[in-house]
């Protein structure tokens, strides 16, 4: 997982004095019976690449098109500026939109599409052109200001979208899916451009997307949403080392989870007890937890070292080496604990040629740092 | 097994002319029930009348053994060019047709419009309500008109009753009954193509212009008329097309000055015994509506490409 905004903006965004840009109070959207929003309060500050994130039908596109005014809320307020946009119509809020289907007019250019938003503004002519050049050049398509959108491949298809939802300068520009339809390189590719435009013009984006990667890679903070409901919303890296929920920490990345129960919490450090590891478990947290209390014990799988033969030491479990996944960069081995339970740990593929010193039905013993894992209480 | 079936199957292929055979129907329907009777009357508007039976005269004729005369009567033609009575039905056919079109495309788009845009439930039973009236005859319904326009019909009474006028007004045997008659008959063949265009309308278009600050009347003229514009070229032609040649609509509903070709042919041909010069008008009446009909190919073409 890698990302491109630099570490001293993450925890400004939490600390923030300033009216924040997006202010959603208690919005709830139902759908006949069905809660596709189901009360989520959230505040998006200035200049945030902010992604909502979310398994299909999670009620996050629901979300973004409530801030694009597409759909009404049932209850709740949406802020945008401090000005109440809640039942304001699209075609009157500082915000533009790119769509998931881009929804290029088909008869008209590449230009006029761009144009479009500005001329309903009744802008100079003179104006007009001068944009549309600026923002053909912002995304690298000046040649082909005169094809018609069915000339076009996808990937430029995807940048005449972008121009145009920026060509009005937008307080907001909401991205639906925004890299959904491109190919695998390509997308790669396209992820670091929108985060240098974003961060060149300074406007707030907010996407939504259902790739983690994606959102990992471009975001300053990541709201998940399941079920209607926001399970964590952090920044990339928190979201990844200290997930809220199980939810969270499932979505994200791979995980191993055992559950158990609170034996003591002494000094910011947690003994748990888990029948499914066969052990007692350290975790450092600084939430106070009482003991007997249910929770669950999260641990990524590269945070795992390994050791060729059982020991007996605090966190750590043995096992026996079940199956193994060649991924080229790392290798990803499942363990079977003597409790039956299956543990999960990956291992860079330093040496290209070399004698794997792991291999199947290995006797394993499998360690980590009590700073390392995480305590999941709901 | 699966291998004798697939190599049996190759051996087979070229004996089967399906492919060809699918292709080439429509193109043999074509030739059987529409070029070679064109041919037909193309070769009787060239020759002359006469009092007989078939009354015109072959122009290729055995005049002698071994003597055969061809002779080529252009007169048709010219007369069709000099007389203004064919003239003025030329001028009136197309007038009609463009008026009536006209008609149809301001009362049929915003029906196939409100159609589109009704709720999924309510959508077949409005088309339905188009269509109904293609279980009567067409017949039929254009006697039914005479009975609402006549002088003591059911219009001027309703029309009396209310008091808004206090004499019948002329309405049947005037070019206006032929209007009322046409635009009723052909608007159906306006709104469903145009329905068929406009359901199909990508509604996120729409948003997209709400979204870049258009309001919905500035949406409705800058995405809706542009997106649907193949749709009211379809609906027209298919309402502009057989207007030009209608016949039953202006005989029974229009009056004396009602000048349109397919009422000259019918009395060429019928009440004149003038076959050749009928003939000629079919055969410029055909060539005026194929123009029209190319322009149309060549647009849908261009549109089918940029749909690619």
């Amino acid at each position: 997982m890698n990302q491109i905004h630099s570490a001293t903006q993450e925890q400004s965004w939490a600390t923030s004095e300033e009216e924040p840009i997006v202010r959603i109070e208690n919005v709830t959207k139902t759908f006949g019976s069905t809660y596709a929003v189901d009360d989520i309060s959230l505040n998006i500050h200035r200049g945030e690449f902010f992604s909502l994130l979310g398994a299909s039908g999670c009620g996050k596109t629901t979300l973004l098109r409530m801030l694009g005014g597409f759909e009404t809320p049932t209850s709740g307020r949406i802020y945008i500026d401090g000005q109440d946009v809640t039942h304001v119509p699209p075609y009157l809020r500082p915000i533009n939109m790119m769509f998931q289907s881009y929804a290029l007019f088909p008869h008209m250019t590449v230009a006029q599409n761009i144009a479009y938003g500005l001329k309903q503004e009744r802008m100079p002519d003179v104006v007009i052109r001068e944009r549309v050049a600026e923002m053909l050049a912002l995304v690298q398509i000046e040649k082909l200001a005169t094809r018609k959108p069915h000339q076009l491949s996808g990937g430029q298809r995807q940048r005449v979208a972008l121009a145009r939802a920026l060509a009005k300068h937008p307080k907001i520009l909401l991205l639906d899916e925004p890299l959904g339809a491109l190919d695998k390189k390509l997308r790669e590719r396209t992820q670091f451009e929108l985060v240098n435009i974003q961060e060149r013009l300074g406007i707030t984006f907010i996407t939504v997307t259902h790739d983690q990667e994606e959102a990992m890679t471009m975001s300053s903070r990541i709201a998940l949403i399941n079920e209607g409901r926001i399970e964590q919303v952090d920044s990339p890296r928190r979201i990844y080392e200290f997930p809220a929920t199980r939810y969270a920490a499932n979505f994200i990345g791979t995980v191993n989870l055992f559950n158990g129960y609170v034996v003591s919490h002494e000094n910011d450090m947690v003994l748990i007890h888990s029948d499914e590891a066969g052990a007692d478990i350290l975790v450092h947290h600084s939430q106070l937890l009482t003991p007997d209390m249910e929770v669950t014990v999260a641990i990524r799988p590269e945070k795992i070292t390994v050791r060729d033969h059982f020991i007996d030491e605090p966190n750590s479990l043995n096992g026996i080496i079940k199956e193994i996944a060649y991924l080229g960069d790392v290798s990803i081995y499942h363990v079977e604990l003597v409790t039956g339970k299956r543990v999960l740990f990956t291992q860079p593929n330093v040496l290209a040629l070399a004698e794997q010193p792991l291999t199947w039905e290995q006797e394993v013993s499998l360690t980590w740092s009590a700073y390392s894992c995480g305590v999941l209480t709901q | 097994m699966m291998n004798i079936i697939g190599r049996l199957q190759q051996r087979l292929q070229p004996l089967v002319p399906g492919k060809g055979l699918i292709t080439a129907l429509p193109w043999f329907w074509l030739a059987l029930f529409f070029v070679l009777p064109f041919l037909f009357v193309l070769k009787i508007s060239l020759s002359e009348p006469q009092l007989m039976q078939p009354p015109y005269q072959d122009w290729i004729r055995e005049v002698e053994d071994g003597l055969v005369t061809i002779t080529l009567n252009f007169g048709n033609y010219m007369m069709l060019w000099e007389d203004d009575l064919y003239r003025g039905a030329l001028w009136g056919s197309f007038k009609v047709a463009s008026i009536s079109t006209l008609i149809c495309i301001l009362i049929g788009y915003p029906m196939a419009y409100a159609i589109s845009l009704a709720p999924q439930y309510m959508r077949m039973p409005l088309l339905m309500l188009i269509i109904l009236p293609f279980w009567t005859s067409f017949l039929l319904r254009v006697y039914a008109w005479i009975g609402i326009l006549k002088d003591n019909g059911l219009l001027n009474q309703v029309l009396m009753n209310l008091g808004i006028i206090n004499e019948p007004l002329q309405i049947l045997h005037t070019n206006i009954a032929v209007y009322i008659g046409v635009v009723y008959t052909y608007l159906p063949f306006f709104v469903l193509p145009l329905y068929a265009t406009l359901i199909r309308l990508d509604n996120t278009l729409l948003e997209a212009a709400a979204d870049l600050g258009a309001r919905p009347l500035k949406q409705f003229i800058s995405i809706t008329l542009p997106q649907s514009f193949a749709g009211i070229v379809a609906g027209s032609m298919l309402v502009f097309l057989p207007v030009m040649g209608e016949f039953v609509i202006p005989d029974l509903l229009g009056g004396p000055d009602t000048l349109m070709l397919g009422k000259l042919m019918w009395t060429e041909f019928f009440s004149n015994k003038d076959w050749p010069l009928a003939s000629s008008l079919a055969s410029v009446l055909l060539v005026v509506l194929v123009i029209p009909f190319v322009i149309m190919r060549h647009y849908e073409q261009k549109l089918a490409d940029r749909e690619q």
